[in-house]
């Protein structure tokens, strides 16, 4: 039984059938059949006010839940906009479908209005694209785009449609099979190997846990817990592993890296086994990567057999889902019991040895008397959210401390771009998670930059009704670039001056919701529980001590436990 | 050093673009590559040598593994293959210099596919470093145009190719690891 319909009315069919609720996108000449089609259709679009953030949104919607966010765009700007979108889900491996318009096919190479080669732009932005020329390709390739994101190393796919595809007249037959003959993903790890990382975990008098963003792809929190748990193995979430193993748990030491803790530097440092799951051991991480980890063995399980001996040759390589790895992993060590004591005897050393790292330089809410400090407003927001708030996080220093000071007792609370650091990121991406999660509290922590990047979706947030609670940590400047001019080029400060920012109070009013300006410390905690208990969105301008610094910091180059621990004297710059 | 890799691939739409956009996004240099229909008019042979360091060589074989469009990469560097590449050569010749021409190109194996009494067309297969001799000889004889293919490879153990099978629309939604293959 077949039944006779356009292109776009199939397109809509095969997404419904994939469980789209939601699409954030931007029409235009190209996608009038398909905006016609979907202006009867239970598929919820969400209007954005720039592609990118249609890109950034369905981001949103897939970190926050696991599933596949979907976006749309016009043919030529409109899909050349969503690029930054693109490589930023594909740096953090997530799960996208982006929709684009193409000029009809008889016009492709033409250089039509609005035409842009967007198969060949989109290329290295995406983990796999298509160009439908024909209708009767659209059904399998609007699934394929889905499963393709979906598994494996999870990341965009986009698939470009003509006009003249949405338009034509077929018969629809749904899709039974996909033939991808060439996709190949290995999810259950060498049983091997697997054996191999047990003996070495047994072995280990100084373990760690390294884990990343694989953790929160595969949903394999609970299996990570109960790993630390059987093993007492301390753990380090990464920047995109934050909520991994739960900020409260008490085997979380905190974030590695660049911005991460002295005791996780340290305890990667220090280490005799990493543990390292769902990562990729990423610059930011290892810093000098010669001098990362120098007296570790090495056990890496990620899902993507090209990330396994990338940066860095692990000892015993594990190509798998993380989720099941972890598994069969927590089995075999349930199975074959206590270590010996000598092994014990180290364990309770090394342990000691963590705490005293994290009693000799915490991560501290630093207060001031005067003056907002960063780590106060992130220390406030910590105590509202306590862990089960959904945090979307634009790009710079707010990023780190938010990182460094929220704690995170789920995966998919933390969103951020980690990969590809794309300021304008924090708002959209929130408004992805809210649509997503209606009944969640989700706060957006922007900087005054990035802020300026997305003022136009504050016209979305009210569209959509989402009580989103923007807060703006405004330091006047763009706060991280600053801050390497003053450590690394003598405080020359060069292009980093944010200066007339728009009257929040004022800009919010404009958009018809709540907005307010605090620069004292004591209205901080105020101002945010009315900015959490207002039933709408809210935009809360934090006014922050210009001049402070992101500590600890590994300076580029270093090695991870070479940190600066705070302010230090400038450094010239040699000629 | 020089990799020489053997890619089975989906002969689609974009297919060589993937692989030329990807060797050159992770910074490797192209030496040559050729591309030519299967036995199966769905997919493609692309011989491609590039130049990489040793420790890279597995990097490169697993990024065009994961290229969707690649049923198979395989490095056939250091396993037993053989590697032929085609050589034209336009040689201007002297009177004197004609049988001399003859006789090296008969030495190397070269086939004259047109003389003339300017010179002669000079067609030669053989490993890459073979031709390479060859056309230095050629060269010490006056002015010559070369024109070489790149190199063509078969590995003489055959691998075993494994396709992934067919899956239900929406498997997707189980997880990144829903899908079950065969390692």
């Amino acid at each position: 039984m077949t039944t006779l319909m356009s292109g776009a009315r199939m397109l809509l069919e095969c997404l419904a059938r994939e469980g789209v609720d939601c699409i954030f996108g931007y029409p235009g000449g190209v996608t009038l059949p398909l905006y016609d089609v979907l202006y009867e259709h239970h598929i919820r679009h969400v209007l954005v006010r720039h592609e990118e953030n249609a890109a950034f949104a369905a981001e949103g919607y897939a970190r926050a839940t696991g599933k596949v966010g979907v976006c749309c765009a016009t043919s030529g700007p409109g899909a050349t906009n969503l690029t930054t979108g693109l490589v930023d889900a594909m740096m953090d491996s997530i799960p996208i479908v982006a929709l684009t318009g193409q000029v009809s096919t008889k016009l492709i190479g033409s250089d039509a209005f609005q035409e842009a080669d967007t198969f060949g732009i989109t290329r290295p932005c995406t983990k796999h694209n298509y160009l439908v020329k024909r209708l009767e390709d659209l059904p399998s390739t609007i699934h394929e785009a889905f499963y393709v994101a979906a598994t494996g190393r999870p990341g965009p796919v986009l698939v470009d449609i003509p006009k003249d595809v949405f338009q034509a007249q077929g018969h629809y037959q749904p899709v039974t099979a996909i033939h991808l003959p060439g996709y190949k993903v290995f999810t259950e790890g060498h049983t091997g190997q697997i054996r191999r990382a047990a003996q070495l975990i047994q072995e280990s008098e100084r373990p760690l846990v390294y884990a990343g963003g694989g953790i929160v792809a595969a949903g394999a929190a609970g299996e990570l817990r109960q790993f630390v748990e059987l093993t007492d193995t301390p753990a380090v979430n990464t920047l995109m592993g934050l909520g991994g193993l739960a900020s409260r748990h008490p085997n979380f030491i905190s974030m590695p890296g660049m911005h991460g803790s002295y005791a996780a530097n340290m305890a990667m440092t220090n280490a005799d086994l990493l543990i390292a799951l769902g990562v990729r051991f990423d610059d930011r991480v290892t810093g000098r990567l010669a001098a990362f980890a120098p007296h570790a063995k090495v056990i890496h399980v990620d899902i993507d057999p090209a990330e396994i001996g990338k940066n860095r040759a692990p000892d015993v390589p594990i190509v798998g889902d993380v989720k099941r790895v972890l598994a069969k992993l927590n089995k075999l060590l349930a199975e074959s019991g206590a270590g010996d004591e000598r092994v014990a005897a180290a364990r309770r050393a090394w342990w000691n040895k963590i705490r005293g790292w994290k009693a000799e330089h915490p991560l501290e809410v630093v207060k001031s008397d005067s003056e907002i400090k960063p780590q106060h407003l992130m220390g406030e927001i910590d105590r509202l959210s306590g862990g089960d708030a959904v945090v979307s996080s634009d790009v710079g220093q707010h990023q780190m401390w938010a990182a460094q000071l929220i704690r995170f007792n789920e995966p998919r609370l933390w969103l951020n771009s980690g990969g590809l650091g794309s300021m304008g990121f924090g708002l959209p991406a929130a408004i992805g998670a809210q649509m997503a999660r209606p009944d969640k509290l989700v706060f957006a922590i922007l900087g005054d930059g990035g802020f300026q990047m997305s003022i136009p979706e504050l016209s979305t947030v009210v569209s959509c009704g989402l009580p989103v609670k923007i807060v703006v940590m405004n330091n006047g400047y763009l706060g991280m670039v600053r801050q390497w001019q003053t450590l690394f080029y003598n405080n020359r400060l060069s292009g980093v001056t944010l200066d007339a920012f728009p009257d929040a109070e004022k800009l919010a009013a404009a958009y018809g919701f709540k907005g307010k300006t605090v620069e004292k410390p004591w209205e901080l905690a105020g101002a945010l529980e009315e900015a959490v208990n207002e039933p709408g969105p809210y935009l809360l301008n934090v006014k922050v001590t210009p001049e402070e610094c992101v500590y600890p910091m590994v300076p580029a180059g270093g090695a991870i436990n070479e940190m600066v621990l705070g302010p230090p004297q400038p450094v010239a710059v040699p000629k | 050093m020089l990799q020489v890799i053997s890619l089975l691939l989906e002969n689609k739409p974009g297919a060589l673009m993937r692989v030329t956009g990807l060797l050159t996004q992770r910074g490797y240099n192209i030496e040559s590559l050729t591309v030519a229909r299967t036995l199966d008019p769905e997919l493609s042979r692309m011989t491609i040598v590039v130049d990489v360091e040793a420790a890279q060589r597995q990097q490169v074989i697993k990024q065009m593994n994961k290229l969707i469009n690649v049923l198979q990469a395989v490095d056939l560097t250091e396993s037993p293959a053989v590697v032929r590449e085609l050589v034209l050569v336009r040689i201007r010749t002297q009177q004197e210099t004609r049988t001399a021409v003859l006789k090296e190109a008969e030495i190397f194996g070269g086939r004259v596919v047109d003389s003339s009494t300017d010179g002669f067309a000079i067609e030669m297969t053989g490993d890459p470093e073979k031709l390479g001799e060859f056309v230095d000889v050629m060269r010490s004889y006056g002015e010559i145009e070369v024109i070489r293919s790149g190199a063509i490879a078969i590995a003489l153990e055959a691998k075993k190719l494994k396709l992934q099978p067919p899956v239900e629309p929406g498997a997707g939604s189980r997880g990144p690891g829903a899908r079950e293959v065969t390692v």
